[in-house]
């Protein structure tokens, strides 16, 4: 059965590591469906969080061939436990002979927030998990959107568990 | 001391130990050479093609298991290099690559020789570095040696932009060095040798499969003990021939797709596998569905992600071969049990399989046979020849037929399955014993793939031993045409009038060629050639033309469902 897991790592913030995480996944044919990655507080180190569905053994081989890299320092299945998952989306839309009042509405509803509202199109924020995004988006899908643009997944684990050297 | 970046990587090599370094110059390593000109403690081995300098240094490591090293240059440099470094990566081979690159600045501005090393060499290497500040050279080069030779062994290789190899800086030898995201060791988990030494003895049709780990991780003479004391039979993948005996009573022959008989049906019908140092190959299991149906299975690796990558295993230990295989020895050692009385069934039904005979041949019908020649080279060697194979049926027939009972003298491309690497590896594992006999096993087709290092061989005076089983054909490919594609033969007949004269080829080299077409002198061509200490020797054997390699386990079926003759 496949299901979808939420991968945390800790890898060296050098050149050339983001690829060979990016290289392993298409070299072995598994799935990514977000990936990103920002330096952390130790500027020698990068968070990459990457979302990934397969069955339990290619997430068993997932694990397994990340920690083999050498540039990898942690590896942590997030979805193992109990966590946050957080994504932005921003989503531009042409507002030009739009019922406004509805538009608002959707996005009162949905707990999203104008961030630019100019005379023809708006920029529309919202921070939650991708559930609460994919709902968002369908919401909106009646209207010309122009652009839609997702952040991927973060991830962290509730509670004491850390992910850390 | 202060040194420039070339005179680091020279001095550093010395400082390592390092014997030989294989390779071949060009404009981004001109610095390196030339470094490498004003010293002598470490020598180099210049190939006749950058291919040839990587399998020199992987068979090199394979015969001694040191850290074989290279050196080429940006560009076409590291481009013809790369067939190596997959060869080694495939087969675990512990090796350092250093390839010069463009001077900094020009970087990914396209320029002359350059192409980006690191990013094609990504994806057929252990790990590789571009060094980007001479501060960091040193620390990398120890760093490269460090990974490639511990855990599971592979190739690494350390771009090195010209520029740094002209600056300066400070240089002592570091002895170790951390490297915080690596993992070198894993420490044998008790827990699971228990468990496993119980399973053992709980078995009643045990098999112990084992592959290169055993070689990689100097663990044949463990493996031996195991076996004997717990007297289950043994077969190796054609990475792990030489890791137990073969001409021990307990050796089933090599398993799989050119596999025995008495090996695939023992693997079968066991009911606990013992893998060690092994990774479930497709050669090895033929259709997974069908693999070892009655079995459990224990697993010994060292790399974590080998294990459960092809086969679902019941029980996991990731550790050194040797560490594990020593661990369960204390625990049997301490409750001997009858193993013999016990395993007695199982016994005899392996020695009904290997009744069946599989590797017998036809030898009467006045063609000379590739067999026969194995057999003849094994008893002329007494079996002490170091074996570096090429790629194709000639492979299979020497896995076969020459029996290993020495780890490191079996020394063939099992996972990339190279053409070209026979004579070049064989030129490493001659520097490595200069003193040893060491034959090339080859075809007429393979040969060919890296025929231009008959230049080295001359050069160092390497007295190797090549073995052409010349059949006019690139015989696997159509041996499959005959099996699987109703005899049409595709782009794979060499016909004699289009092939070179390889005996004039040799003496245009400068070596001695033979060529042998009667199967009564086989012996003593190969005895005449053998006295011939200090030459090389080419022996172009004319060989039965369509002769095919038994059994098969045609690709897609069970173990169990071989073709015997």
């Amino acid at each position: 059965m496949t299901t979808r897991h939420i991968i945390s790592l800790l890898l060296e913030n050098e050149a050339g590591a983001l690829s060979r995480v990016a290289g392993l996944f298409s070299a072995r044919g598994f799935n990514i469906e977000t990936l990103t990655v920002a330096p952390t507080h130790d500027a020698t180190l990068s968070r990459m969080t990457i979302v990934t569905s397969g069955t339990e053994a290619i997430i068993e081989q997932i694990n397994k061939q990340l920690n083999k890299l050498v540039d990898v320092v942690q590896v942590k299945d997030i979805t193992e436990g109990e966590h946050i998952e957080r994504e932005l989306v921003m989503i531009k839309i042409s507002t030009a002979g739009l019922d406004c009042d509805q538009v608002r509405q959707i996005i009162t509803e949905h707990e999203a927030d104008v961030v630019d509202q100019q005379d023809d199109t708006c920029v529309i924020e919202l921070l939650g998990n991708s559930e609460k995004i994919n709902t968002l988006i369908a919401a909106m899908a009646q209207y010309p959107l122009l652009e839609v643009v997702r952040s991927g997944v973060s991830g962290i684990a509730r509670g004491a568990e850390v992910l850390s050297i | 001391m202060e040194l420039t970046g070339a005179e680091i990587i020279t001095e550093f090599l010395k400082d390592e130990g390092v014997e030989y370094v294989f390779g071949y110059p060009g404009g981004a390593v001109l610095h390196i050479y030339d470094a490498i000109y004003r010293q002598d403690a470490v020598k180099h081995v210049l190939s006749r093609h950058e291919q040839g300098a990587v399998h020199a240094a992987d068979g090199y490591a394979r015969s001694n298991g040191k850290t074989g090293v290279v050196l080429v240059t940006s560009g076409p440099g590291a481009t013809n290099a790369v067939t190596g470094i997959a060869t080694a990566y495939m087969d675990s081979i512990p090796m350092v690559v250093i390839t010069g690159q463009v001077p900094s600045p020009l970087i990914g501005n396209d320029a002359f020789q350059e192409v980006d090393t690191v990013g094609i060499t990504r994806s057929c290497v252990k790990h590789n570095f571009l060094v980007t500040d001479v501060e960091e050279l040193t620390e990398t080069l120890k760093k490269a040696f460090i990974i490639a030779s511990t855990g599971r062994p592979g190739p690494v290789v350390v771009d090195v932009p010209k520029d740094i190899t002209g600056f300066k800086t400070e240089y002592s030898y570091p002895e170790s060095i951390e490297i915080r995201s690596y993992t070198q060791f894993y420490h044998p988990p008790a827990e699971q040798i228990t468990q496993a030494v119980e399973m053992v003895r709980a078995a009643q049709r045990p098999v112990l499969y084992t592959g290169g780990g055993v070689i990689l991780g100097d663990a044949a003479a463990e493996l031996s003990e195991f076996a004997r004391m717990a007297t289950i039979p043994v077969t190796n993948t054609s990475m792990g021939l030489g890791g137990y005996p073969a001409t021990d009573k307990q050796f089933l022959g090599m398993l799989g797709m050119h596999g025995t008989y008495e090996a695939n049906m023992a693997m079968h019908n066991t009911d606990l596998l013992i893998a060690v140092g092994a990774r479930f190959d497709d050669r090895v299991t033929g259709n997974i569905e069908k693999f070892c149906p009655q079995a459990k299975i224990i697993h010994i690796d060292v790399d974590p992600s080998s294990i459960s990558k092809n086969v679902q295993v019941d029980l996991p230990i990731v550790g050194c071969v040797k560490d594990v295989l020593s661990d369960m020895l204390v625990l049997l050692k301490q409750q001997p049990i009858a193993e013999e009385e016990r395993l007695a069934p199982w016994w005899s039904e392996i020695n009904e399989w290997r009744s069946e005979d599989c590797l017998a041949f036809k030898n009467d019908d006045g063609m000379i046979h590739p067999q026969h020649v194995l057999q003849e080279l094994y008893k002329v060697t007494h079996g002490d020849a170091y074996i570096c194979s090429d790629v194709g049926q000639h492979q299979m027939f020497a896995a076969q037929y020459y029996k290993f009972d020495k780890p490191r003298r079996w020394i063939n491309s099992g996972g990339l399955g190279t053409m070209g690497f026979g004579l070049p590896a064989a030129m490493g594992a001659q520097f490595a014993h200069p003193d040893a006999t060491v034959c090339t096993i080859t075809g007429d087709g393979s040969i060919q793939m890296n025929i231009q290092e008959l230049a080295t061989c001359k050069e160092f005076g390497l007295p190797i031993k090549i073995i052409n089983l010349n059949n006019g054909f690139l015989g696997m490919v159509r041996q499959w045409q005959e099996f699987f594609y109703e005899r049409r033969y595709a782009e794979v007949t060499l016909e004699a009038q289009n092939q070179p004269d390889f005996v004039k080829l040799a003496e245009a080299y400068g070596h001695v060629g033979m060529r042998i077409t009667n199967p009564d002198d086989v012996t003593s061509a190969l005895e005449e050639a053998m006295a011939m200490k200090d030459k090389l020797v080419f022996m172009d054997f004319i060989i039965n033309p369509e002769e095919n390699v038994y059994p098969m386990v045609p690709a897609g079926a069970g173990l169990n469902e071989m073709i015997l003759v």
